[in-house]
C-alpha cells in the first residue's frame, strides 16, 4: 500500500498530454458505469472517491427529476483513508449497504482516484463477497482509457454476462424461445437522451408489430430476470453507443440475432422494421409488415407529409451542420438529406472511438465529415460554413447563439431540457413527427430572427421607452446607479420603480446608496 | 486574542460518514465572476471537468476566464514534464486572454500524484510574466465552499505589504511631520482619516453586498481599508502587520489563520453578518475592538425584525433540519432559531470550533433566549443515517444538497437547496428578507397546493 501511494502509476503506453479543455461531449468512465448500475432496479453502486465525486446523484436527481434516492454511495476517500489504506473502508461500505438495503447486486465503480492509487479493487470485492448476501461485482473499466459511453456499454455487458453465467452454472437458464415473437430492447438507461420517451415509443411499435417485449435493459430491469434474455427471438439495440457489446455477447453465446438499425426518421424506421421482419421470418414467423410501414408512413406519421408540404419545400437546399453522438448525428444527417432535401454541409461525431462506422453511414449524405471532440474545432467549422441551421448538442446551441444561427438539440450531453414533461421521443413514428417539428422550428426561428432584425422588432414602442425614463424627477447618484445596474436585468425595472416610489414618499430628490438600501429594507425592492 | 472561548453547552458529534457535498473546485463558479481580471485553471481529470460542466453548469458561460487542464494518462504516469506542459497551457491562456492573474486550482489528482504546483508556480510566473496563485481545492481535504478558503488563503500571501507606497507616503508627509514635532499621527490626521487601525474584510461577496456592509460599518465610523478578494486582482488590499481583519463567511478558517500567522494580522472573531441578529453582533464586535460605541443598532435590528413579520408568521414553531453542505449551517440555524424555528440537527462538513467560536456562542445564547433545545451538531454526517433520522423526526423543512431534495419532496418532506444560500445575497441587514424568502418558499408553495392531496408522490412505502 505504502509504496503505491507515493508514486504515480506505471507507464502504460498512453502518451496523451495535458490539454486545455472547456467542454466535454462525453463524461468520464464512472458516469457510464453508474448510469447502468442505477438504471437497474435494486442495484447499488459504491464509488471509491473523494468528497464531491458522487455528483452523479445530483445529475440524476436534478436533471431527470428522479423521485427516488439515487442508489449510489461514495465511500469517501480523505487524508485518513489515504494514510491508512482504503480496503477496510470500502469493504465495510459494501457490506453495510448490503445489510441496509439488501440490493441484489452491488457494483464497485472505479474512479480516477482509485485508478491512480492503483488499488486492487477486485480484492476488495472478493473480501466483501464473503459477507454480503447479495452479489458484488467490480466494474471492469479503465478510467483513463474509456469514456462514459464505452464504460456504460461494457458495464451492461459485464452484468448481463455475470448473471447468465451464474444461471447457467446453476442449471437455471431457460433457452427455449417464447411462443410468440419477442424482443429484448437493449440500451435504455437513466440520464440517456430522451431514452424514456423513446422506450415508450419502441414498446408501442413492437406492440403494433405483434412482438412481445421480453426484457428492457437496463432501465427498470431486475438482475434476476436477465437469465430470461435468451428467450427472446431477437435483440433490438436502438442506440449504437449503448448495448452493442451486450448484443454481440448474446449473439456469440446464444446465437441471438440483433437489429442495430436506429429507427429514427421515416426511412430508417422502415428499414429497421424490415430487418425485424427478415429475422422473424428466418425463425419461421411469417410476418409481413409492408402494409403497416406504408400506412404509418403515408397516413399516420405527419413527417412524410411534411416532406411533401410547401413548408418543407422552402427548406430545399438550405445549409445545415449536424453534430452529435454517432446514433443521432448519423440519423439526423440522413433525415435532413434524404427526407427533407436539406443540404448537409458537415456531419460530425464526437464518438472518435467509432469513427469508421460514422463515416460509412453519412459520407454519401454530406459534403464534409468531422470526427472530433474539440468544441473549438466544431465552432470554427460552423463559423466557416455559415449554415442556416445547426443540429447538435448543447455546445453547438451555444455556438449558434454566438453566431446567431438557430440550433436544434439532437444529442447528449444531456441537459434538463432533454427531460421534458411532455412526450418527446426521437425514435419510431411519433419520433419522426417530433424531429420534423424540431427541423421546421429551427429554420423558421432563424428566419424570424432575420425579419426582426430588418424591421427592428415587433414592439417598436418598447424600444423607445427602454432605459432611464425621461420624466423621472429623481436623481440617482453614480454609486446608486452602478449598484442598480448590478441588479439582474429582469427585476431591475421593478427595483428602480420601488426605490423611486420610496424616495418620493419621503420627499427625497436624490437616490444615494443609503436610500437604495433603505428602500430595499423597507419595501423589499 | 479576540477569539472567543469555545462554547461548552453545545453537543458535537462526528459521524465521519458517507455524505455528499459539491467538490471544492466549484468555487471557480463564483470566484471567476468576482475577480474580474482572473483566469482559473483547474488542473484535474475528466471527472472534475464533467462536474463543473454538468452539475455546476459553469463551463459554457465561464469559458473566457476558466478552463480545465485535463490530465491524461501521460501526465499521471509522469512520462511528461509537468512544468513544460503547464507552461504550454499558461502561454496559451496568456495569448488568448491575457489575465492579470492565473489561479491554479489543484485537485485530488494533483494531490495524489504529488504534482508540485507550489514549486512550479513561482518559476513559471517569472518566465511568463503573469502572477500564478496556487490553491489546493481538493476533495481529500476540503468540502464545497472551503474551495474559496483555499483560494483566498493563497491570495492573502499576494496582498501588497505597502512597502513602496509607504515610502511615498512618508515622502509626502515629510513637511507635516516636521511641523508636528513627532506628535502622534492620530492627533494630526485629517478628520476623514479613520480613527482606528486599518481593517480588512475577507470573503467573496457580490459587489452590492460588499458596498452594503462597507456602508453599515461606515455609519458607525469604521472605515474598511479593503476587501479580500477585491473586484480585480490588481486591487488586492494592502495588508501590513498589525492590521485588523474580519471574515464575513464561516468557511474561511484557513484564510483567517494565514492572515494571522503569515501576515501578522489581528483577527476579529465575531458571529457572521447573516440575519439581523448576526449582522448586529458582527458590527458590534468590530466596533468594540476599535473602542467605538455603536449607534442605533438595536433600533436598526428591531426595525428589520418588524419588516420580517409576515414571513416569521409562516415559520414560527416549525422545525428545520440541516443535512450539511456549505458550512453556512451554524449561522443560518442561529438566525432561524431567532426567527422562532427549532433545529434538531445541524449537519456540517467541517467544524472549526475556534474560527466559528463567536458564532457558536451566539447560537447557544440564542437557543437559551428563545427557550429551545440546542441542536445536535454533526460533523461529516452520514447521509443514510440522516435520512433515517429525518424519517423519524419528520421536520417541517430540510435544508439539503441537490442530490436529496427531489426524493425527499416526493416523500412529502419540504426541502430547500442549501446551495441557494451559497449563491443568494444573504449577508447584512437588508438581505435578511431574502433568506426568509428562500426558507419560506417551500412552505408557501405547499400552502397554495395543500388542498390537492398530492403530498406523497412515490408508490411504495418510502424507504427513506
Amino acid at each position: 500500500m505504502q509504496a503505491k501511494k507515493s508514486g504515480r502509476i506505471q507507464p502504460t503506453g498512453g502518451r496523451d498530454s495535458m490539454k486545455l479543455a472547456y467542454w466535454m461531449y462525453a463524461g468520464p468512465a464512472h458516469i457510464g458505469t453508474l448510469r447502468i448500475a442505477s438504471s437497474f432496479k435494486n442495484v447499488h453502486a459504491i464509488m471509491h472517491a473523494p468528497l464531491g465525486d458522487d455528483y452523479f446523484n445530483v445529475m440524476r436527481s436534478m436533471l431527470e427529476r428522479e423521485r427516488d434516492f439515487t442508489p449510489v454511495t461514495a465511500s469517501v476517500v480523505d487524508r485518513n483513508v489515504l494514510a491508512r489504506g482504503s480496503q477496510e473502508k470500502v469493504v465495510d461500505n459494501i457490506t453495510r449497504k448490503d445489510r441496509e438495503e439488501s440490493p441484489d447486486l452491488i457494483v464497485l465503480t472505479p474512479t480516477c482516484t482509485s485508478s491512480i492509487l492503483q488499488e486492487d479493487l477486485q480484492n476488495f470485492v472478493d473480501r466483501a463477497q464473503l459477507d454480503a448476501r447479495g452479489d458484488v461485482l467490480l466494474a471492469d473499466v479503465n478510467h483513463y482509457r474509456v469514456n462514459e459511453l464505452q464504460a456504460g456499454d461494457r458495464t451492461l455487458q459485464q452484468i448481463v454476462q455475470f448473471y447468465l453465467e451464474k444461471a447457467r452454472k446453476k442449471g437455471d437458464l431457460p433457452t427455449e424461445k417464447t411462443a410468440k415473437p419477442s424482443v429484448n430492447i437493449i440500451g435504455i438507461s437513466t440520464l440517456g437522451f430522451h431514452n424514456q420517451h423513446d422506450c415508450t415509443e419502441l414498446k408501442r411499435l413492437m406492440s403494433d408489430l405483434g412482438i412481445e417485449v421480453n426484457e428492457v435493459i437496463p432501465e427498470g430491469a431486475s438482475v434476476h430476470n436477465l437469465k430470461n434474455l435468451p428467450q427472446a427471438w431477437f435483440n433490438l439495440v436502438p442506440y449504437r453507443e449503448l448495448g452493442l457489446m451486450t448484443a454481440q455477447y448474446l449473439e456469440q453465446e446464444f446465437g441471438m440475432p440483433c437489429v442495430d438499425i436506429t429507427p429514427m426518421g421515416v426511412v430508417e424506421t422502415a428499414r429497421c422494421i424490415r430487418k425485424i421482419q427478415q429475422l422473424l421470418n428466418a425463425q419461421g414467423a411469417g410476418v409481413d409488415y409492408e402494409e403497416y410501414i406504408d400506412h404509418q408512413t403515408r397516413h399516420v406519421s405527419q413527417a412524410a407529409w411534411f416532406s411533401r408540404s410547401i413548408d418543407c419545400q422552402n427548406l430545399t437546399g438550405k445549409k445545415a451542420v449536424v453534430f452529435g453522438d454517432n446514433t443521432h448525428a448519423a440519423a439526423m444527417t440522413k433525415i435532413l438529406a434524404r427526407e427533407m432535401g436539406i443540404h448537409v454541409v458537415l456531419a460530425g461525431t464526437y464518438c472518435k472511438y467509432d469513427a469508421d462506422w460514422f463515416k460509412a453511414q453519412v459520407s454519401e449524405y454530406c459534403d464534409e465529415v468531422l470526427i472530433s471532440d474539440d468544441n473549438g474545432a466544431i465552432g470554427d467549422a460552423i463559423a466557416r460554413l455559415e449554415p442556416a441551421a445547426i443540429f447538435g448538442t448543447q455546445m453547438e446551441r451555444h455556438i449558434g447563439k454566438r453566431l446567431n444561427i438557430p440550433c436544434g438539440v439532437i444529442a447528449a450531453p444531456i441537459h434538463i431540457q432533454n427531460f421534458p414533461i411532455g412526450y418527446r421521443p426521437f425514435l419510431g413514428y411519433e419520433g419522426t413527427n417530433q424531429v420534423a417539428d424540431l427541423v421546421y422550428n429551427s429554420f423558421t426561428l432563424g428566419m424570424e430572427d432575420h425579419l426582426l432584425e430588418i424591421f427592428g422588432g415587433h414592439d417598436t414602442k418598447e424600444v423607445i421607452t427602454k432605459g432611464m425614463s425621461a420624466d423621472s424627477d429623481l436623481n440617482w447618484t453614480k454609486e446608486a446607479q452602478a449598484t442598480l445596474n448590478q441588479v439582474p436585468g429582469f427585476v431591475r425595472g421593478k427595483v428602480k420603480r420601488n426605490t423611486e416610489k420610496f424616495a418620493r414618499e419621503r420627499g427625497l430628490s436624490e437616490i444615494s446608496l443609503e436610500v437604495f438600501y433603505a428602500a430595499k429594507e423597507a419595501v423589499g425592492a | 486574542m479576540t477569539v472567543a472561548q469555545e462554547p461548552t453547552g453545545l453537543n458535537f458529534d462526528c459521524e465521519t460518514g458517507n455524505y455528499h457535498t459539491f467538490c471544492p473546485i466549484s468555487c471557480v463558479a463564483w470566484l471567476y465572476q468576482k475577480i474580474e481580471d482572473s483566469f482559473f485553471l483547474v488542473i484535474g481529470t475528466k471527472t472534475c471537468g464533467y462536474f463543473l460542466q454538468n452539475a455546476m453548469g459553469v463551463m459554457i458561460f465561464a469559458e473566457p476566464r476558466y478552463a480545465m487542464a485535463e490530465l491524461e494518462e501521460g501526465d499521471i504516469s509522469a512520462q511528461l514534464n509537468d512544468y513544460e506542459e503547464l507552461k504550454r497551457l499558461c502561454l496559451q491562456i496568456k495569448r488568448d486572454r491575457n489575465p492579470s492573474v492565473i489561479v491554479w486550482i489543484g485537485t485530488c489528482t494533483t494531490e495524489i500524484i504529488k504534482m508540485d504546483l507550489e514549486g512550479l508556480a513561482p518559476k513559471l510566473e517569472a518566465e511568463i510574466g503573469i502572477p500564478i496563485v496556487t490553491a489546493r481545492a481538493n476533495g481529500l481535504d476540503y468540502a464545497f465552499t472551503q474551495g474559496e478558503d483555499t483560494v483566498l488563503a493563497a491570495m492573502a500571501h499576494r496582498c501588497p505589504s505597502k512597502v513602496t507606497s509607504e515610502a511615498e507616503k512618508e515622502e509626502r508627509n515629510a513637511i507635516q511631520k516636521l511641523l508636528t514635532f513627532g506628535r502622534k499621527a492620530e492627533e494630526t490626521a485629517p478628520t476623514s482619516e479613520p480613527k482606528h487601525p486599518p481593517l480588512v474584510l475577507f470573503g467573496s461577496l457580490p459587489d452590492p453586498v460588499v458596498t452594503n456592509l462597507t456602508l453599515e460599518l461606515k455609519k458607525q465610523g469604521v472605515e474598511v481599508s479593503g476587501w479580500l478578494p477585491a473586484k480585480r486582482y490588481t486591487e488586492l488590499p494592502v495588508i501590513e502587520e498589525g492590521y485588523y481583519v474580519a471574515g464575513v463567511n464561516p468557511f474561511l478558517s484557513r484564510t483567517a489563520t494565514t492572515l494571522m500567522r503569515r501576515r501578522k494580522c489581528k483577527l476579529i472573531g465575531a458571529p457572521f453578518p447573516i440575519g439581523p441578529d448576526g449582522t448586529r453582533a458582527w458590527i458590534e464586535k468590530i466596533c468594540s475592538v476599535f473602542g467605538i460605541e455603536p449607534q442605533g443598532l438595536a433600533e436598526r435590528e428591531a426595525k428589520i425584525w418588524e419588516s420580517l413579520e409576515d414571513y416569521l408568521q409562516l415559520i414560527r414553531g416549525k422545525s428545520v433540519f440541516f443535512m450539511g453542505d456549505n458550512l453556512l449551517e451554524i449561522s443560518l440555524a442561529r438566525f432561524l432559531i431567532r426567527c422562532g424555528m427549532t433545529v434538531p440537527e445541524i449537519g456540517i462538513p467541517y467544524m472549526d470550533k475556534r474560527y466559528q467560536a463567536a458564532e457558536l456562542a451566539l447560537l447557544e445564547k440564542t437557543c437559551q433566549e428563545m427557550g429551545v433545545s440546542t441542536p445536535n451538531i454533526v460533523e461529516k454526517p452520514d447521509n443514510y443515517n440522516q435520512l433515517q433520522r429525518i424519517k423519524a423526526i419528520q421536520p417541517d423543512l430540510v435544508i439539503t444538497g441537490m442530490a436529496h431534495a427531489n426524493p425527499l419532496e416526493a416523500r412529502g418532506i419540504n426541502t430547500k437547496w442549501s446551495v441557494e444560500f451559497t449563491f443568494a445575497q444573504i449577508h447584512g441587514f437588508s438581505n435578511a428578507r431574502d433568506i426568509l424568502e428562500l426558507v419560506t418558499r417551500p412552505l408557501r408553495r405547499n400552502n397554495s397546493l395543500k388542498d390537492l392531496g398530492w403530498e406523497k408522490l412515490v408508490q411504495e412505502e418510502a424507504t427513506v
